[in-house]
């Protein structure tokens, strides 16, 4: 091994620096799953008739579909009925400021370097802050409500917009549709609800913060987002985890509805635990995430930079129906350690002129296993239907693996699709050649793989760049030379 | 400033340099030249840290410190620069960017404050003018698609905003036009002062007409077989390198 690749895997070796745990009180369900567990769910939550009934078919649904297993992954069995199905701060009273906020919660996001005060008063970001699985704290709700936005949790949605969750949910990712899609639609817990109405662009960038909290409970989100005529909204996720020794399941579902020229952009920054450097612990991120970009003209974006997890699958995806729409993916997966993921997009083409851009950036490091996995399909009245894919994978040092399964479909001979992809390695050279000119060995790392994720980057919104790149300092801290 | 004692070094198993002793002093400028595989850029390499280029004995003091002692990034901090034969592309990543963060590495080592972005572009602007660097080329990717004259222009632009002590350059002057050449000299020339000193790198002697060295050593098959004032590089050229095998002076003592 060279002198490099050794600094390089000494590097790797830095701890979790989010790994911490929150004592507030939780609202637990006991352990296990059966149709008993999803009334209960459902009955904690004063859930409308329709919507158990909807969770009890994907229940029934669930348990007729097996695991799949087809992803590059492995990982030990999940035990799902060691596991409990939902967790809530116990105290659920309205807040109508955050000075309300539990200050252990307050403390948490802090910790983060995530303060809500700050990001509320400088940078024009509505906060609908979910901590565990009910959102405990929403911001700017009222300047919102003036436009007719509606950026709510799911549950309040639920009561409030009854007509607007009944029509969209499931719409796009049906609650058959894949094993963790099934469950989630029986179990979901809370998660965002965001409306724009026609012909409204929203002022603020909207953004929820996810965490995991509760030991041992799932975390089953359910995010909805419908984008009216004309409409357009950014929306950011971003997540951290504490620091935690058994493995963790997370099975979200995330569905966009964009109507004709509309624009949804929705970008995630992804950081739970990992595990530890020998590969104990750590978060299962099985996520569904589609769009549709169902009018004419409409737009998809979906930005991921992925650094965290111990095992990831996920594959946002967009389905392009109405004629001249644009579905787009940029992507960041990083794994060290002992950390794998599998993830892509699809992108299917329906409407004639769609077009599509992926731009996927794996990186690996330590141990780390990373997989693009993309399909892109072409529908037999798409025509003049584009598609220009590019996969670049990043290697540091000589005991991680990048793998690269590009799908393609084409049913229209109009159609015209581009794909790139390459491999290479952070050189000894390169990092010579930083260090020549005083750059240490983790800034040069840090430097040399931002560069390489440059294209990502500049998708996301200028705040969240910022912490996207320093969440990719932490997660190869120790791993690289 | 500089003191090399027998110095030998190793890469992948064969010792390429078999014990180099040479003596720089501020102020002074050396030219190393020799044919092409005979260990120039190995000896560069070498007093830059390159981790690959393993010392298996001798001593190197600079400043009074121990070199081998120190990673490449401190020597680098410490007034070291190397500018290289073959500069590595940095993709995405900004000429300018990394070149404020070098600086400032440096700046903060030497205990100086940082410059914020107003000062740095002022710098980068002086230094981009004398050498007449396009500022194009700062906001671009490091080295990235860069001409091979541009991307030695671009080691001679790093070396004067690093302004180091000891600047070794490895066969700068190859890939340069006769301008170039010309423009990239003079940049160095207007660096030359009583306290900092140069080792120049090269295969010809025509570099040598732009920056006249104080010293000139011949190095072949890792051993330095002359060491002489500045007619040593024009009876190299006249006699050519094949001169030094006839003569019997590479001979190792
Ligand atoms: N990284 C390396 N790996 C293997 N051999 C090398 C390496 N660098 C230099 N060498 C060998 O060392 C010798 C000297 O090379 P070098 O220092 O580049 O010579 P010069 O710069 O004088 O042309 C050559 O035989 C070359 O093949
Ligand atoms: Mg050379």
């Amino acid at each position: 091994m060279s002198t490099a690749t050794k600094t390089i895997e000494d590097l790797a070796n830095t701890e979790y620096k989010y790994g911490f745990v929150t004592d507030v009180e939780q609202d637990i369900v006991p352990v296990g799953l059966d149709e008993d567990v999803v009334r209960l769910i459902s009955s904690k939550k004063g859930e409308p008739e329709w919507l158990l009934d909807w969770r009890l078919k994907a229940f029934r649904a669930w348990l007729k579909m097996t695991e799949p297993h087809w992803q590059n992954v492995t990982y030990a069995p999940i035990d799902y009925q060691g596991v409990s199905y939902y967790a809530a701060p116990s105290e659920k009273k309205k807040l109508n400021s955050l000075d309300e906020v539990d200050p252990e919660i307050r403390a948490t996001f802090n910790k983060l370097g995530i303060p809500i005060e700050e990001q509320k008063l400088l940078s024009n970001v509505a906060v609908d802050a979910v901590f565990d699985s009910v959102s405990v704290a929403t911001t700017f709700r009222s300047k919102l409500a003036e436009l007719g936005i509606i950026f709510c949790s799911f549950s309040e949605a639920v009561k409030d917009h009854p007509e607007l969750v009944r029509q969209y949910l499931g719409s796009v990712v049906p609650h058959t549709d894949n094993y963790f899609a099934a469950l989630n639609s029986a179990v979901f817990s809370d998660g965002s609800f965001v409306y724009i109405p026609k012909g409204t662009r929203c002022p603020m960038e909207l953004s929820t913060y996810f965490r995991i909290n509760a030991k041992n409970t799932g975390q089953f989100e359910r995010t909805l987002i419908i984008a009216d005529e004309g409409s357009h909204v950014s929306y950011l996720e971003g997540c951290t985890a504490p620091m935690r020794d058994e493995n963790q399941l997370h099975a979200a579902v995330v569905e966009l509805v964009a109507h004709a020229d509309a624009t949804i952009k929705y970008s995630t920054v992804q950081n739970w635990y990992p595990g530890d450097k020998h590969g104990k612990g750590g978060i299962y991120n099985f996520v569904t995430k589609r769009g549709i970009c169902k009018g004419n003209r409409s737009k998809i974006t979906w930005t991921q930079v992925e650094t965290g997890s111990a095992v990831t699958w996920k594959y946002p995806s967009c389905i392009l129906q109405g004629d001249d729409s644009v579905g787009e993916f940029y992507s960041v997966a990083v794994t060290n350690n002992f950390q794998q993921a599998d993830t892509g997009t699809k992108m299917i083409h329906l409407g004639k002129n769609t077009r599509s851009t992926i731009v996927s950036k794996g990186i690996s490091a330590g141990k780390g296993q990373n997989t693009y996995r993309g399909a892109v399909k072409i529908g037999k009245n798409a025509a003049n239907a584009r598609n220009y894919s590019q996969c670049d994978s990043l290697l540091i040092g000589d005991r991680c693996g990048a793998h690269t399964f590009p799908y393609l479909e084409i049913k229209n001979t109009t159609a015209k699709v581009e794909h790139e992809a390459s491999t290479s390695k952070i050189g000894e050279d390169q990092m010579f050649y930083c260090e020549s000119r005083g750059i240490t060995k983790e800034d040069a790392i840090n430097m040399i793989v931002s560069g390489f994720c440059k294209d990502v980057f500049r998708e996301l919104p200028m705040e969240f760049a910022v912490e996207a790149q320093k969440l990719l300092g932490i997660s190869l801290e120790g791993s690289v030379g | 400033m500089l003191d090399v004692k027998n110095l030998k070094v190793r890469v992948d198993d064969k010792e390429i340099l078999h014990g180099i002793t040479l003596s720089v002093k501020a102020g002074e400028v050396h030219a190393i030249m020799g044919p092409n595989g005979s260990g120039k850029s190995t000896f560069a390499r070498a007093l830059a840290g390159h981790p690959g280029y393993e010392v298996t004995g001798g001593q190197v003091t600079y400043k009074g410190r121990d070199l081998l002692d120190m990673d490449a990034d401190e020597r680098a901090r410490e007034g070291v620069f190397m500018a290289f034969q073959y500069p590595v592309e940095i993709p995405g990543v900004n000429n300018a960017y990394f070149l404020k963060a070098a600086l400032n590495a440096k700046r903060k080592h030497q205990g100086l404050e940082e410059l914020d972005a107003m000062d740095f572009m002022a710098l980068m602007k002086e230094k981009a003018k004398i050498l007449d660097v396009d500022e194009k080329m700062l906001q671009r990717s490091v080295n990235e698609g860069f001409s091979g004259g541009e991307k030695k222009r671009n080691e001679i632009f790093h070396m004067a905003v690093l302004e180091p002590s000891l600047a070794v350059l490895d066969e700068t002057d190859s890939g340069l036009d006769i301008d170039a050449l010309r423009i990239v000299s003079q940049g160095v020339n207007a660096m030359r002062s009583p306290d900092r000193a140069f080792i120049v790198v090269t295969h010809y002697q025509r570099l040598l007409n732009y920056i006249v060295p104080d010293f000139v050593h011949v190095l072949s098959d890792g051993v330095l077989v002359r060491s002489g004032g500045r007619e040593l590089a024009l009876e190299l050229e006249e006699k050519g390198y094949s001169w030094l095998e006839t003569s019997g002076a590479g001979a190792r003592t």
